[in-house]
C-alpha cells in the first residue's frame, strides 16, 4: 500500500509508520471493543496512514460517519469520535451523546481531535452539558501526511484564509509542529531560507522550540541539507494560471482529493470478453493516482502536449510484451511468460485508464472555450493590457460563465498589473455583483484583504522588472522535451520555483534587488549539528532540499521541482511540503464567503 | 473593445499558441487500439499480490470503504430501529461492486518495493510496530510537578495539554502577563483558552482597551467571537477600535441566512445606516432596491399568472419567483415577460437598465438572448438597428458577431434568421466556417461566386439537398456564362 513512500530520495514511510503507531497508541487506550465515529472529512488523510485492518487489530468493529440524530446500535463498549476541532462538528457530538444518554447506555465515549485539541471546542462541549460524558479527549497530531515519495500535505484548507485574511497564525504553528516532527524523526535540517512573512513566524517559532529541547541532542545524521519556507503571497500569480500538465489539468478539470480522483465514468465501462455492453455504471469512477502507478509515474509532470505520445510509446511496449507469448516455446519460457501476467496485466489497465483520462482532457483543451481562456491568461502574464477593462472577461460575465473562473482571470490581471486603476476594478465590480448577486461584496472584500485584487496604489509596477530578471516568461517552451520549468505552464514559469531554483544556483544574493520587490522578509539561519553528525558529501552526491509552501501549492509548480530533481546537473532534489494542495479554483473558493462555499 | 488589427495579430504571433494536441489525435488512437487489441486474459487470482478495489476505486479494507461498510451491517441490525442516516443498504450497488477490479499500485511494485511493503503493512505488521520511530517529547514534559505555576509555566503546561487554573491569575497585570505569554506560543489553541477566561473575568471595555494594543491576541480574540457567534461583542469591538467597515460588512453577512423575503429586505434597510466603504455602500442600496422591486414584480405577475388571462404566463410558466435572484436575471426575466412595458413601468427592461446603470453590453446580451429565446426575431433585428438614428441600416453590435450568431444559434434561431448575422462576421475565414456550420446556403454560393471559385462552388453543391432552392441556384450559377471563373 504505501511501498511508494519510500522510493524517493528521502524514505517518507518513516513518518507514516510514526503516525501508525501513535495511532496504535490511542486505540489501547481504550480498552475493550470500539466504535469509531468519523468526521467524514477526515477518512480521506487518515486513509493516507491506515488501513481498516489496523483497526479491526485494536478491536474497531464498526465505523460510522458522524451525523445528527442518534448514534446507530452497535454492541461495543467504546464509542470513539475521530473529528477536527470545529464548533459544528460539536454540537452534533453533544447531540449523539445526549440521545445516548437517555438511553442510559454503559457505553463510553472518546474523542480523538485530529490534528489538535481545542479549548474552543471543549468549551462547547461543556456548554452543551456533555463534557463530563468523555472519558478520554486526545488529540492525534496529524500534521504532515506523506502523500507520496516527495511530498507532503497538511491538509489544512484555510491556512491560506487565516494567515493572509484573518490574520490567525495556528495554521503556522503547527507547521512549525510537524517540522519539529520530521527534524526528530530525519535530523535537524542546519540550513533554514525563507520568504515571507508567515515564513519568518515559522522559522522563529522552530528556533524557540528548539531552545525547549535543549538537553536532548538530535542524534541523527540529517537528510535534509536545507530548508525552504515560501509564503504563498510571495507568488500569487502561479496558482491562478490553469496548470498544463497531466497531472495538473486532471486536478483543474476533475479535481484531486486525497490522492483520488473521481472521473466520469463512460469511458471506463469494463467490457468483457463475451459479455454484452451491459448497462454503463452511473456512479463516477473513482481512482487513485499516485507514483505506485508506473505509467502514472511517468506521465503526470509532462506537459498535457506530450502526453499523447508517451502514452503511444507505451502502448507500443506493451504490445510487444504480449506478442511474446508467441515465443514461449518450453515450458520454462512459458512459465515465465506467465509469471509476468500480472504486471503485464496491470500495465494493461493502466494503460487504458490514462488513454481514457488523455481522451477527456483532451476534449477540453482542443475547445474553444480553453483557447480563448489561456490566450487571455498569457495575455496577462506577459503583461500585455493588463490596465485596462479585458473585453474577454465582459463577455464572459455577460454569458455568465462560473463566478470562480471570472474571479480568477481578474484577479490574475489584477496581480499582473500589481493592481488594477480604480475605474477598471470597480467596473468589473459592478459586472460581478450585477451578474452573480450583490451578497459576492463579501467574497470582492476578501480577495482584497487577501491581496489577490487590489486598487493601483503606486503608479510603479515591478512585474516587468521581476519577469525580466527572473525569466518569468520562455518565448518557444519545449513541451516535449523540456529544458527548464517554463513548460509546466507552456511559457511561464512559476515564480516559486524560479526562487527555488535560483536560491541553489548561484544564491540569493544575485537576485537581492528582486526579492525586495516581493512581500516579505528573506532571511537565511543555521542550526547547529551536534559535532560528528556533520555530512560528509561524497564527490557528486546531491544536495536534498525541503521546500514548505505556506498557503498551498499547485501541481504544476510540483512537477516543476521534481523536474529540476532530475536535471543532470542541478546537484538538488527536492522534497515538497505544504499546507495544502491547491489549484486556482479551489482556492479561490476557500476565499468565499458565501453559502456554496461554505459546502464541502 | 480590441480592434481587428490587435486582435489578428495576437492570433497569428507565435507567443499566443494554441494549446492543442496537433498530431497526437494518432497516438492517442494508436493507444487506445492497443488497449482493445491486447489480449483480456482471464481474472486470476493472484493472492497477496492483488490488491482487491471497488468500483469507486477504494481499495477494499480502506477506512472510507469500511465505513460504509460496517455501518451497513450496523443498520441492519435486529432492533428495529429507525435508520441511521448514513446507512447503506446491504444490496447496494457500491458494496456489491466489490470485486470488480485489481488496483494496480501493488502489481508495479518492484522487487524491492515488495520488500518494504512486507514489513510496510503486512497484517499483523509485527516489524513495522518495532521499527516505527518514537517522536522525542520535549524534556519539559517529562517533569510533571505541582504548584504555583508562573504565567510562563502556565502557558507551557497548557501547551501540553495538561490541567491549568487561570483563575489564579487575579489581577490585571497577571491577567495581561499571561495573555502576552500565550501569544509569545503562537498557538492559536492556548491564546484561545487565555481569552475565553478573560473575557469572563473582565468587563468588556477593560478587556477592548487591553486588547487594542495586543493586535495578535486582539484578532485572535475576533476569530474566536465570530466562529462562536457572539456578534454583538464583536460588532462592540470593531466600532470601539473605529474598525467600521468591517463592523458593517460582519453584519451585513446575516443577511445570508435569512430566506424570508420581507425580512430580507427590512434588514437590508437597516444595513444602510452602516458605515460601509462608499462603494459598498451603494452596493447594498441596490440590492436593496433590487429586492424591493422584485417584490413588486412578483406579486404582480403572480396575480397575473393565475388569473390565466395573460398569454405569456400561460405559454411561457414561470419557473420560479423572481426575488433573492441576481440583477442580471432579473432583466433577463423582465426582458423576457416585459419587454413591451412602458418605460415608466417598475418591469420595463429599459427602466431597470436606468435605474440599476447596467452596460450597454450587459444589456444587449441579456435583452438578444431572452428575445430570442422567445423566438421574437424582430426585437431581435431591432436591437441591432435602434442604434441607427442617423438613417444608417447598417447593423451595430457590442458584442462580436460571431457571439451573437452563437446565441441565436443556441435558441434555436432558423437560417434565414442566422446568415443575417453570420454575414456579419469580420472575419472572412470564420465568417466562411460559421456559414458551412449553419448551412446558410446563400451567403456561402454568393461567396464563391464573388471569388469566381467553379470548384468550390461546384463541391458545395453536393453538400446542398438535392432538389433545393440552393441547388437551383448553384446550377445557374455554373450555367451562367458571363461569369468569368478563375478555374
Amino acid at each position: 500500500m504505501a511501498a511508494h513512500l519510500s522510493y524517493g530520495r528521502v524514505n517518507l514511510n518513516i513518518l507514516r509508520e510514526a503516525a501508525r503507531k501513535e495511532l496504535r497508541e490511542f486505540l489501547d487506550k481504550c480498552a475493550g471493543s470500539k466504535a469509531i465515529v468519523w468526521d467524514e472529512y477526515l477518512t480521506g488523510p487518515f486513509g493516507l496512514i491506515a488501513q481498516y485492518s489496523l483497526l479491526k487489530e485494536h478491536e474497531v468493529e464498526k465505523m460510522f460517519t458522524l451525523k445528527t440524530g442518534r448514534l446507530p446500535s452497535a454492541d461495543v463498549k467504546n464509542i470513539i469520535f475521530f473529528v477536527r476541532p470545529r464548533l459544528e462538528l460539536m454540537d452534533i457530538i453533544a447531540e449523539n451523546v445526549f440521545n445516548e444518554d437517555k438511553l442510559h447506555s454503559t457505553r463510553d465515549f472518546h474523542i480523538l481531535f485530529v490534528p489538535r485539541r481545542s479549548m474552543l471546542c471543549e468549551q462547547r462541549l461543556k456548554e452543551q452539558g456533555v463534557l463530563g460524558s468523555f472519558i478520554n479527549i486526545d488529540e492525534y497530531i496529524l500534521d504532515l501526511i506523506p502523500y507520496d515519495g516527495d511530498l507532503l500535505s497538511m491538509e489544512y484548507e484555510s491556512a491560506f484564509r487565516e494567515c493572509y485574511l484573518e490574520n490567525d497564525q495556528t495554521s503556522l504553528y503547527h507547521t512549525a509542529k510537524g517540522l519539529m516532527t520530521l527534524q526528530a524523526l530525519y535530523g535537524t535540517i542546519p540550513q533554514i531560507y525563507g520568504k515571507g512573512e508567515c515564513a519568518r513566524h515559522v522559522a522563529n517559532m522552530m528556533l524557540r522550540m528548539k531552545r525547549e529541547f535543549a538537553g536532548i541532542q538530535n542524534q541523527i545524521l540529517p537528510v535534509f541539507d536545507t530548508l525552504l519556507l515560501l509564503d504563498r503571497n510571495v507568488d500569487l500569480l502561479t496558482p491562478l494560471a490553469t496548470q498544463l500538465t497531466y497531472e495538473g489539468l486532471i486536478d483543474e478539470i476533475y479535481g484531486i482529493t486525497n490522492g483520488y480522483v473521481k472521473l466520469p465514468p463512460e469511458k471506463f465501462a469494463q467490457k468483457k470478453q463475451g459479455e454484452a455492453s451491459k448497462d454503463l455504471p452511473t456512479e463516477p469512477k473513482k481512482l487513485q493516482l499516485n507514483s505506485a502507478e508506473e505509467l502514472y509515474a511517468e506521465i503526470r509532470d509532462k506537459n498535457f502536449n506530450a502526453v499523447g505520445a508517451a502514452l503511444s510509446k507505451k502502448a507500443k511496449i506493451i504490445s510487444a510484451a504480449f506478442e511474446e507469448r508467441h515465443n514461449a516455446k518450453t515450458v520454462g519460457e512459458i512459465k515465465q511468460f506467465v509469471s509476468q501476467l500480472p504486471h503485464m496485466q496491470a500495465a494493461r489497465s493502466s494503460l487504458a485508464n490514462h488513454t481514457s483520462i488523455a481522451e477527456l482532457i483532451k476534449d477540453i483543451t482542443t475547445s474553444e472555450a480553453f483557447f480563448d481562456n489561456l490566450t487571455v491568461e498569457q495575455e496577462f502574464m506577459t503583461g500585455v493590457d493588463t490596465d485596462k477593462v479585458n473585453t474577454y472577461i465582459e463577455d464572459r460575465i455577460a454569458q455568465k460563465d462560473p463566478l470562480i473562473k471570472i474571479l480568477r482571470l481578474v484577479c490574475m490581471q489584477s496581480v499582473c498589473n500589481n493592481g488594477l486603476k480604480q475605474k477598471v476594478l470597480d467596473h468589473y465590480k459592478r459586472e460581478i455583483l450585477q451578474t452573480y448577486g450583490y451578497e459576492y461584496i463579501l467574497t470582492l472584500n476578501n480577495l482584497e484583504k487577501g491581496g489577490l485584487l487590489k486598487p493601483q496604489t503606486s503608479s510603479r509596477n515591478n512585474n516587468p522588472t521581476i519577469r525580466k530578471t527572473l525569466k518569468l516568461w520562455m518565448e518557444d517552451a519545449n513541451e516535449q522535451n523540456p529544458n527548464d520549468i517554463s513548460y509546466v505552464y507552456s511559457g511561464y514559469a512559476p515564480l516559486s520555483i524560479r526562487l527555488t531554483q535560483l536560491l541553489a544556483r548561484p544564491g540569493w544574493r544575485s537576485i537581492e534587488e528582486v526579492l525586495k520587490m516581493l512581500p516579505g522578509p528573506h532571511f537565511e539561519e543555521r542550526q547547529q549539528l551536534p559535532a560528528g553528525l556533520h555530512k560528509k558529501r561524497q564527490q557528486g552526491e546531491n544536495r536534498t532540499t525541503l521546500v514548505f509552501f505556506l498557503g498551498g501549492v499547485t501541481y504544476a509548480e510540483i512537477a516543476a521541482l521534481r523536474f529540476l530533481s532530475q536535471m543532470e546537473d542541478s546537484g538538488m532534489e527536492y522534497v515538497i511540503a505544504t499546507t495544502k494542495l491547491i489549484n486556482g479554483a479551489s482556492w479561490i473558493k476557500s476565499l468565499m464567503d458565501t453559502p456554496e462555499a461554505q459546502m464541502h | 473593445m480590441k480592434s481587428r488589427g490587435d486582435e489578428e495579430e495576437y492570433w497569428n504571433t507565435s507567443k499566443f499558441k494554441a494549446f492543442t494536441f496537433d498530431d497526437d489525435d494518432d497516438e492517442l488512437k494508436e493507444s487506445k487500439e492497443a488497449v482493445k487489441s491486447l489480449p483480456q486474459l482471464s481474472d486470476q487470482d493472484d493472492g497477496d499480490l492483488v490488491e482487491k478495489v471497488s468500483w469507486s476505486g477504494e481499495p477494499v479494507g480502506s477506512i472510507s470503504w469500511s465505513v460504509r461498510e460496517t455501518a451497513a451491517a450496523a443498520g441492519g441490525g435486529t432492533d428495529g430501529e429507525p435508520a441511521f442516516p448514513s446507512r447503506i443498504p446491504a444490496d447496494a450497488p457500491n458494496v456489491a461492486k466489490v470485486n470488480s477490479g485489481y488496483s494496480l499500485s501493488s502489481l508495479f511494485k518492484g522487487r524491492k518495493a515488495a520488500n518494504v511493503a512486507a514489513f510496510a503493512d503486512a497484517s499483523g505488521d509485527p516489524l513495522g510496530r518495532i521499527l516505527a520511530p518514537e517522536i522525542p517529547k520535549p524534556k519539559s514534559e517529562k517533569q510533571d510537578l505541582i504548584g504555583d505555576w508562573s504565567p510562563q509555566d502556565t502557558v507551557k503546561r497548557m501547551q501540553q495539554g495538561k490541567a491549568v487554573s487561570l483563575e489564579r491569575f487575579r489581577c490585571l497585570q497577571d491577567k495581561m502577563r499571561l495573555l502576552d505569554w500565550s501569544v509569545g506560543t503562537h498557538d492559536g489553541n492556548v491564546i484561545t483558552a487565555v481569552l475565553i477566561s478573560l473575557k469572563k473575568s473582565l468587563s468588556k471595555e477593560v478587556l477592548i482597551g487591553e486588547l487594542a494594543s495586543r493586535q495578535t491576541a486582539l484578532r485572535h480574540f475576533l476569530n474566536y467571537l465570530s466562529e462562536s457567534g457572539d456578534e454583538a461583542l464583536l460588532g462592540d469591538i470593531y466600532s470601539a477600535l473605529g474598525r467600521t467597515e468591517d463592523a458593517a460588512l460582519l453584519q451585513y453577512k446575516r443577511h445570508l441566512s435569512i430566506a424570508d423575503e420581507e425580512k430580507r429586505r427590512d434588514f437590508l434597510k437597516g444595513c444602510l445606516s452602516l458605515q460601509f466603504s462608499a462603494e459598498d455602500q451603494s452596493q447594498v442600496r441596490d440590492q436593496l432596491s433590487l429586492l424591493e422591486r422584485q417584490m413588486v414584480i412578483e406579486a404582480a405577475d403572480r396575480q397575473a399568472e393565475r388569473g390565466g388571462k395573460v398569454e405569456i404566463f400561460q405559454r411561457f410558466p414561470r419557473r420560479a419567483s423572481i426575488p433573492h435572484m441576481p440583477l442580471i436575471t432579473t432583466l433577463y426575466y423582465c426582458c423576457f415577460y416585459h419587454y413591451d412595458q412602458p418605460e415608466g413601468s417598475f418591469s420595463s427592461p429599459l427602466n431597470v437598465r436606468q435605474s440599476f446603470k447596467i452596460s450597454e453590453k450587459q444589456f444587449f446580451v441579456t435583452a438578444l438572448s431572452a428575445r430570442a429565446k422567445q423566438k421574437s426575431w424582430s426585437d431581435v433585428d431591432a436591437l441591432f438597428t435602434s442604434r441607427s438614428w442617423l438613417g444608417f441600416t447598417r447593423k451595430k453590435s457590442p458584442l462580436a458577431f460571431q457571439k451573437v450568431v452563437d446565441i441565436l444559434h443556441r435558441n434555436a434561431a432558423p437560417v434565414r434568421v442566422l446568415q443575417d448575422y453570420v454575414g456579419l462576421v469580420d472575419d472572412a475565414e470564420a465568417r466562411m466556417a460559421l456559414a458551412h456550420q449553419h448551412k446558410c446556403h446563400d451567403l456561402v454560393i454568393n461567396t464563391y461566386r464573388d471569388s469566381k471559385d467553379r470548384r468550390l462552388l461546384l463541391g458545395y453543391r453536393g453538400k446542398v439537398e438535392a432538389g433545393s432552392a440552393a441547388e437551383r441556384k448553384i446550377d445557374e450559377l455554373l450555367n451562367d456564362s458571363q461569369i468569368r471563373w478563375k478555374n
